[in-house]
């Protein structure tokens, strides 16, 4: 099992409002009650002095029976022993598939996050520096739906038995939440400029073999056309054939950059990481007759009209992303 | 009930300030081996709902742990450590442990803790530990750690 999370909130709960959907959700998570939640997991590292002194500097506990010839661990270290650090446990030696299961089951109706609400530790024997730690644990109990300052979620109570050199030395039980947040932010807000140091990237455009030539005319500041060899029609955006003749052969011709808008619209919700609306995405016919999307910039987004002049603009939008996009051309905005 | 010379029930534990620094949350997430994002990386804490990172229940566990065997002496010896979280620890705050002796039986003591932070009760929890006879009387004195440096 994972030594998941820490602290929020109240763990004081409310029963929440029955209907047929929870009642089926709860027992198809009742069915997880019993199931094995680490089947033989044994611990990364045996019971060492480097470890007990590391937690003892942590906590500033100067007790001196954790330290010198004679030294056992801190009790309260029981579950430090098992947990899989940085890298998990591999293989089969920590959650067993019942756990993942019964968490993906969770993640799914949405309870994602995590937090550890209780911690109950009995301690049979002392640890020493040498002895090995296996574990076994259960899924003891699955909580009904629960609300709670956090959010609603279920609570997922486990009992591990931890053995040292094969002896019971201690149970651990670990109850946590997971649970929906009740105050998660959206990521980005509506109308206002991404704060701190990183502005959200804007999604790269997607490069293939189809359409590479494209990319690489915009790079050298070209707005590229795919010509039919054979029947000399002109397409975009780029694909491997001729829409009128099917044939596979082509070539390239580039673009004069004029335009007019064709169509468009003005985007103001769902508001998106990177993008600040309201801004006008525009359906641009090209001079040579081709039409392409891109935005149309030079003028507020509320007087792009439909048969404004446009004339294209490879913009530095990010340090290493150019995108072409259609200026409006002065004076046609009235 | 009390069979232990100098310990009654309902006798206060002196209490344990903790200053509840970034490096001590760090250090004992680290040390319990708990690598959850949200006890060292504010930035992702804070994209899950948190105000900033917080202490994991491990380092509670430790710290309560640590505080009943300051308390008693350290021949005390920790039996059962059973605890709740409630308010989270969270860095530049100061946590309080408060004990209270709940049960004594023969050498056995067992202790009610609560510690508290600026916000609320970070912890409600109880100690069972054992004790050996001579080793009784609660120490005066601070227990506190020493200031720790906030990064």
């Amino acid at each position: 099992m994972r030594g998941s999370a820490g602290a929020p909130g109240s763990t004081h709960a409310t029963e929440p409002t029955d209907g047929a959907e929870l009642a089926a959700f709860l027992r198809e998570l009742k069915t997880y009650e019993g199931r094995p939640a680490a089947e033989a997991g044994v611990g990364k590292d045996p019971v060492n002095e480097p470890m007990i002194r590391h937690w003892c500097e942590a906590m500033g506990d100067e007790n001196p029976a954790y330290a010198g010839p004679d030294a056992v661990a801190p009790p309260t270290m029981l579950q430090a022993w098992t947990m899989g650090g940085l890298n998990g446990h591999k293989g089969d030696a920590g959650r067993s598939a019942a756990y993942d299961a019964l968490f993906g089951l969770l993640d799914g109706a949405g309870f994602t996050s995590v937090v550890a609400t209780d911690c109950e530790q009995e301690y049979l024997r002392p640890l020493r520096p040498g002895d090995v730690i296996t574990f076994d644990a259960v899924i003891e109990s699955v909580s009904a739906q629960k609300t709670t300052k956090l959010g609603t979620g279920h609570f997922v109570t486990t009992r591990m038995d931890v053995q040292a050199n094969g002896e019971p030395a201690g149970t651990h039980r670990f109850r946590i939440l997971k649970y929906a947040p009740a105050h998660s932010k959206p990521r980005a807000e509506p109308h206002s400029k991404p704060r701190g140091k990183q502005p959200p990237a804007r999604p790269r455009p997607v490069i293939n073999r189809d359409n590479s030539g494209f990319w690489a005319g915009v790079e050298r500041q070209q707005l590229l056309v795919q010509r039919c060899t054979d029947c000399a029609a002109l397409r975009f955006p780029w694909l491997p054939g001729c829409n009128g003749c099917g044939s596979p052969r082509w070539d390239t011709v580039e673009a004069s950059g004029e335009g007019t808008v064709y169509s468009y619209v003005v985007m103001h919700h769902p508001p998106f990481p990177a993008f600040n609306p309201p801004y006008a995405v525009g359906l641009v016919e090209l001079a040579e007759g081709v039409r392409m999307i891109s935005n149309v910039v030079g003028v507020p987004a509320d007087e792009v009209r439909i048969g404004m002049p446009v004339r294209v603009e490879f913009r530095q939008v990010e340090k290493d992303l150019v995108l072409p996009v259609f200026r409006a051309v002065p004076g046609s905005a009235d | 009930m009390s069979h232990i010379r100098g310990l009654r029930v309902g006798e206060e534990l002196p209490p344990l300030e903790i200053p509840v620094t970034r490096t001590l949350i760090v250090a004992g997430a680290l040390a319990s081996r708990d690598y959850q994002d949200v006890h060292h990386d504010t930035e992702l804490a804070k994209e899950k709902g948190s105000p900033d990172i917080f202490m994991n229940i491990l380092t509670t566990n430790g710290l309560v742990g640590r505080y009943v065997t300051d308390c008693f002496g350290h021949a005390a010896v920790l039996r059962k450590v059973a605890i709740r979280l409630g308010a989270p620890n969270y860095p530049g705050d100061t946590m309080v442990l408060r004990g209270t002796v709940a049960e004594v039986d023969g050498a056995t003591a067992r202790v009610d803790v609560v510690g508290a932070n600026g916000i609320g009760k970070h912890v409600t929890g109880t100690v069972t530990v054992e004790l050996s006879e001579g080793d009784l009387s609660l120490p005066e004195g601070d227990l506190s750690l020493p200031e720790g440096e906030d990064a």
